[in-house]
């Protein structure tokens, strides 16, 4: 196994598409390093990219904030503008493992994870981030959704890998949260979550709404029917039991040791219905 | 001496004992110097790695290892031909160790090797070819009891039962206790209750896994350093299976990092003997907490019926049960003690316990903290408290009604002497926690539990410096404190300062036979050879003292930590302290030293009463434990400190087992969560601070009144839980772990069926 630490994206780049054999980005590590342990991976190559500057920046543009892919969790949550900005994706990547644990793990290496329960995903695509992938044909931008095919599967070409990602401006009255389905109360995997972003106009009506879920299919899924169940409303008790309902029925999970079939239908509309109220007094300033 | 009339001084008042001094190990745990399993080298050393069956059950039709033994950097592949033939008690022993013709559950130690590297080693393991013909398996207990069950061994035929069957079956034996007429007893109730229940294997969740560094010379002579609860036992039991002279082989106790039952019997520390004799080099062999996991002893499953009767006015007029315990490959699940501690905690004249020992295709099951206990009293006091609703009568109030007692004939036959459970009970109730208002969606739960507790073989050597300090080896490993409490015991009965007595757990070749630390037997047992270690020692200092004043010996006594001249010399001389005739003991007939070599009886039962709020999530399933009382009877608590930890420790252990941990095997009969992400122990943040009160009831039987407190604590909180989270839910709760979906699809059925209502 070769490991290389080179300085620019390009770098990496180029070292990623020369490999002929298995190549794997190590971010944090905290995924990788325990699969190597495990021997679930073998790879040939490891490239860091924690030496590359611009992936290590927190930076404002256009208002919203680029998060370069080895920015660590604690980072983002002592990063006061941001917090400020997207309290729903820095409370999701402050979920992740332990307090030692997020001081490795990234919110970009958490995607190309490509796990359905990743908890900063659902955060992420409810916020409506972008993220830029640098390959050998150049750059390009997909929406966070687009990067998980499948568990373990992103859709990333090879020699490509994340350099960062994109969280717009909000506009006011703006709120997002993101909560989670665990049977302890930390160190865990989602057994369902569910995030939400939400912007309401001056008379409290909702205008703009996305609605994510975790862990309750093949991939972190954008559920438009729960958000079009809030969008023109006050956001009250019979728009969120319709989101609720919406969200149950997009899901279509496993039966597995985390949980049933059954339990994660039901939770993800409780968990989807709880997130929005907690994205709505974030929105209205009372949280 | 006036030894014997100290013998029972019971009432008298302690200086030492009593006190919260800091452990002697505690400086050296956090600061990463203690040695545990894994922490010793050795020159030369190799890897020892074990190839386990991915099979639940199959038939091995051979094992070919030489591709493993060409490949450069291996230095030994053993298989149970490597091993002495076992026809006794070790029989199962071995083959547990290392399978023979069958492999009876995913992750049977098939073969091991020895190689240079991990890497070699893993890599070896790889090429070992084993032709496994695989077979039906079962895991479940009531599968395993049914009659078309696929038979773990051929020759297994249930004892117990009269007349013996005349097929095998997957029942190893059954067993029944009691006494009365219970259908008399049932007839004379008002309100009967009935109820199935069933709990999940839970594992000891050590935080250490199982690690030695084994090393045999060409001489035959071996060493060997592991983790372990009882290493007199790993010595005997590993010379056996080696086929090597108990005194050829020494072992050394590390540090352990948690055992809760689990470490004691064998499991690696034979591998690593038998590679290491066969490679000529010292073997390490550290598990995976995979391997832990997967082939380890976690408790026995169980399937349990429960029927108690009771009148209206809360006197219980007959109990019944039937225990199914599996516990794993081999016959020896702890039905037994699950069967006779049942209705313990009770005054009742019409009993009748059945359990039967059931195995199935799953790894050895292993003694956890109370063994078998925590199962039968999660159905007996579920039922209890349900028998309480029913009749409208206070739980504490309705088991204080009829908790057993002094005189009490109890359940498994004998009648108790003085017991404390009156006093948990009494102290629950006066407790603040019992007052505190409930919410909604929250609920309280009570239950009591019992444990027999044990004495056994037990060894002490207490030598006295020239400098007055004392050095104490013990036999027992110390897994909760003990060396601590040890210390206080000699310094007390010696009569100096604590900070004066270290205490080691000395190495098989130092001491007589110690039993295992379990059994809650350590600081009584090991604690009574300690007190008569340290009189045994005051006999010989009053001799030097007598021969120092050139008086009779008998003419000495020994206050406060000197000797003094008595009768019709007293007053004739300065009393002399311990350090001063140390210090002369050269001149005086060389080193002073008191020793205790005794099977030690008379080891108290022990009560305890919890006391759980909880609240339930009702949209998710999810429990939180909102405020939790243990109340136990410890006789009398050496070292309070350690006392609570216990208690907190088998609490918290309890929650974990109630609410998440369990093992999950899939319909290939593999375990699905073997690590610590999806085999859930709590982390810090789901407990409260858990709440205790010492109960001190003196057991006649130590010289202190100590009665062992390690185990009851585990032995309410599953029933405890349950209590608190079917009134919370308002549904009866009727299997562990009480899982957020288990719990949500409670609630969801009850609604079904015509709203909640337990």
């Amino acid at each position: 196994m070769r490991y290389e630490a080179p300085d620019t994206t390009e770098a990496a780049v180029q070292l990623l598409a020369a490999e002929t054999g298995l190549a794997r980005v190590l971010a944090g590590g905290t995924d990788l390093l325990v699969q190597l342990r495990s021997g679930m991976v073998d790879p040939d190559l490891v490239v860091d990219i924690k030496r590359i500057e611009v992936m290590r920046q927190i930076s404002e543009e256009d208002g919203g904030f680029r998060i370069g892919a080895a920015v660590s969790s604690a980072e983002l949550g002592e990063h006061a503008a941001l917090s400020a900005a997207w309290p729903g994706v820095v409370e999701a990547a402050e979920l992740i493992g332990s307090t030692q644990i997020q001081g490795r793990c990234t919110m970009v290496g958490n995607l190309c994870n490509a796990s359905p329960a990743a908890d900063s995903v659902p955060a992420m695509v409810a916020a409506a981030a972008m993220v830029t992938l640098v390959g050998p044909d150049g750059r390009r931008e997909l929406p966070a959704e687009a990067v998980a095919e499948a568990p373990g599967k992103t859709s990333l070409q090879k020699g490509e890998l994340v350099e960062s990602v994109f969280l717009p401006k909000r506009p006011p009255r703006s709120g997002d949260a993101y909560l989670r389905f665990i049977p302890r109360t930390e160190m865990d995997i989602a057994v369902v979550g569910a995030g939400v972003s939400l912007t309401l106009d001056e008379q409290g009506t909702c205008q703009t709404a996305r609605v994510s879920l975790g862990a309750v299919a093949p991939r972190v899924l954008l559920v438009e029917d729960s958000a079009n169940c809030l969008i023109g409303t006050k956001v009250g008790a019979a728009a969120l039991e319709a989101l609720a309902a919406a969200a149950s029925a997009a899901c279509s999970p496993i039966d597995d040791k985390r949980g049933t079939v059954e339990f994660r239908i039901k939770v993800a509309g409780v968990l989807a219905r709880r997130a929005a109220e907690k994205a709505l007094e974030r929105a209205k300033g009372t949280a | 001496m006036p030894l014997d009339a100290r013998l029972d001084a019971q009432d008298r008042s302690f200086k030492v004992v009593g006190t919260r001094p800091s452990r002697p190990d505690g400086i050296d745990k956090v600061t990463g110097r203690a040695r545990f399993g894994a922490d010793m080298s050795a020159p030369g050393m190799l890897v020892g790695k074990v190839l386990r069956s991915p099979h639940p059950h199959a038939r091995i039709r051979s094992i070919d290892a030489s591709a493993a033994e060409a490949l450069p950097g291996v230095k030994a592949v053993v298989t149970q031909a490597d091993f002495a033939t076992q026809d006794g008690d070790l029989h199962d022993t071995l083959i547990n160790v290392m399978a023979g013709d069958k492999a009876l559950y995913e992750g049977h130690a098939v073969a091991a090797v020895a190689a240079t590297t991990t890497a070699i080693a893993q890599k070896a393991l790889k090429l070992i070819e084993v032709d496994y013909e695989v077979l039906p398996h079962v895991t479940d207990v009531d599968a395993a009891m049914a009659p078309d069950a696929p038979l773990l061994h051929d020759d297994m035929v249930t004892q117990g039962v009269e007349p013996a069957p005349s097929k095998p079956s997957n029942v190893a034996q059954r067993h029944e206790f009691g006494h009365g007429d219970v259908e008399a007893g049932f007839a004379q109730a008002e309100v009967i209750v009935e109820r199935a229940f069933k709990t999940e294997a839970a594992h000891q969740g050590y935080i250490e896994p199982h690690a030695c560094l084994a090393s045999v010379g060409p001489d035959g002579q071996g060493e060997l350093w592991c983790c372990t609860q009882g290493h007199y036992m790993v010595r005997n039991t590993c010379a056996e299976l080696l086929g090597m002279d108990i005194s050829k082989l020494r072992v050394t106790a590390s540090e352990i990092g948690g055992g809760f039952g689990g470490k004691t019997t064998v499991f690696v520390e034979p591998v690593a003997l038998a590679l290491s004799r066969k490679a000529g080099h010292p073997v390490k062999i550290v598990m995976t907490r995979s391997e832990v996991f997967r082939a380890t002893g976690p408790t026995s499953s169980s399937s349990i019926w429960v029927k108690v009767g009771a009148t209206k006015d809360g006197r219980i007029t007959a109990g019944q049960a039937e225990l199914r315990y599996q516990g794993g490959a081999f016959a020896g699940s702890p039905v037994e003690f699950g069967a006779m501690s049942a209705f313990a905690c009770y005054d009742l004249e019409h009993i009748n316990v059945v359990g039967y020992d059931v195995v199935a295709n799953r790894p050895k099951q292993a003694a956890y903290r109370a063994p078998g206990a925590p199962m039968s009293a999660f159905a007996i006091e579920s039922v209890i408290s349900e028998v309480a609703d029913k009749i409208g009568m206070d739980p504490v109030d309705f088991r204080l009604k009829n908790a057993a007692k002094e005189g009490t004939e109890s359940a498994y036959g004998p009648t108790y002497g003085r017991i404390g459970l009156i006093e948990t009970l009494e102290a629950a109730k006066a407790h603040p926690n019992y007052q505190a208002p409930l919410g909604p969606n929250q609920g309280r739960g009570v239950a009591c539990g019992f444990w027999f507790n044990f004495g056994g073989q037990t060894c002490v050597n207490l030598n006295i410096n020239v400098d007055g300090t004392v050095a104490l080896a013990l036999g027992t490993p110390d897994i909760g404190g003990s060396r601590a409490s040890m210390c206080q015991m000699a310094a007390e009965e010696l009569g100096i300062a604590y900070d004066n007595v270290r205490a080691i757990v000395a190495d098989t070749s130092s001491l007589g036979y110690n039993d295992i630390t379990e059994g809650s037997r350590t600081t009584f047992s090991s604690g009574l050879a300690t007190i008569e270690a340290a009189r045994d020692a005051i006999t010989r200092l009053c001799e030097r003292a007598a021969i120092m004043w050139g008086i009779p010996a008998d003419a000495v006594v020994w206050e406060n930590g000197h000797a003094k001249p008595a009768g019709p010399n007293a007053g004739d001389f300065e009393p002399l302290s311990l350090a001063e005739i140390a210090k002369v003991s050269g001149s005086t007939g060389g080193p002073i030293a008191g020793h205790c070599e005794v099977n030690a009886e008379g080891a108290g039962v022990s009560f305890a009463t919890h006391l759980v709020d909880v609240e339930v999530d009702p949209e998710t399933g999810a429990t939180e434990v909102l405020r939790y009382l243990v109340v136990q009877d410890a006789g009398k608590a050496i070292h309070p400190s350690y006392v609570e930890g216990q208690y907190q420790g088998g609490a918290v252990q309890g929650i974990g087992w109630a609410l998440n941990e369990e093992y999950i095997y899939g319909e290939d009969g593999r375990l699905q969560n073997p690590g610590f992400l999806d085999y859930r122990i709590p982390v810090a943040s789901d407990v409260p601070m858990i709440d205790t009160v010492i109960v001190e009831i003196p057991n006649p039987g130590h010289p202190y009144g100590v009665r062992g407190v390690g185990e009851t604590s585990i032995v309410p909180p599953l029933a405890a839980i349950a209590n608190a989270v079917s009134h919370a839910a308002g549904v009866r709760m009727t299997q562990v772990p009480m899982s957020p979906p288990r719990i949500l699809k409670a609630i969801d059925e009850a609604k079904a069926n015509g709203g909640p209502g337990a």
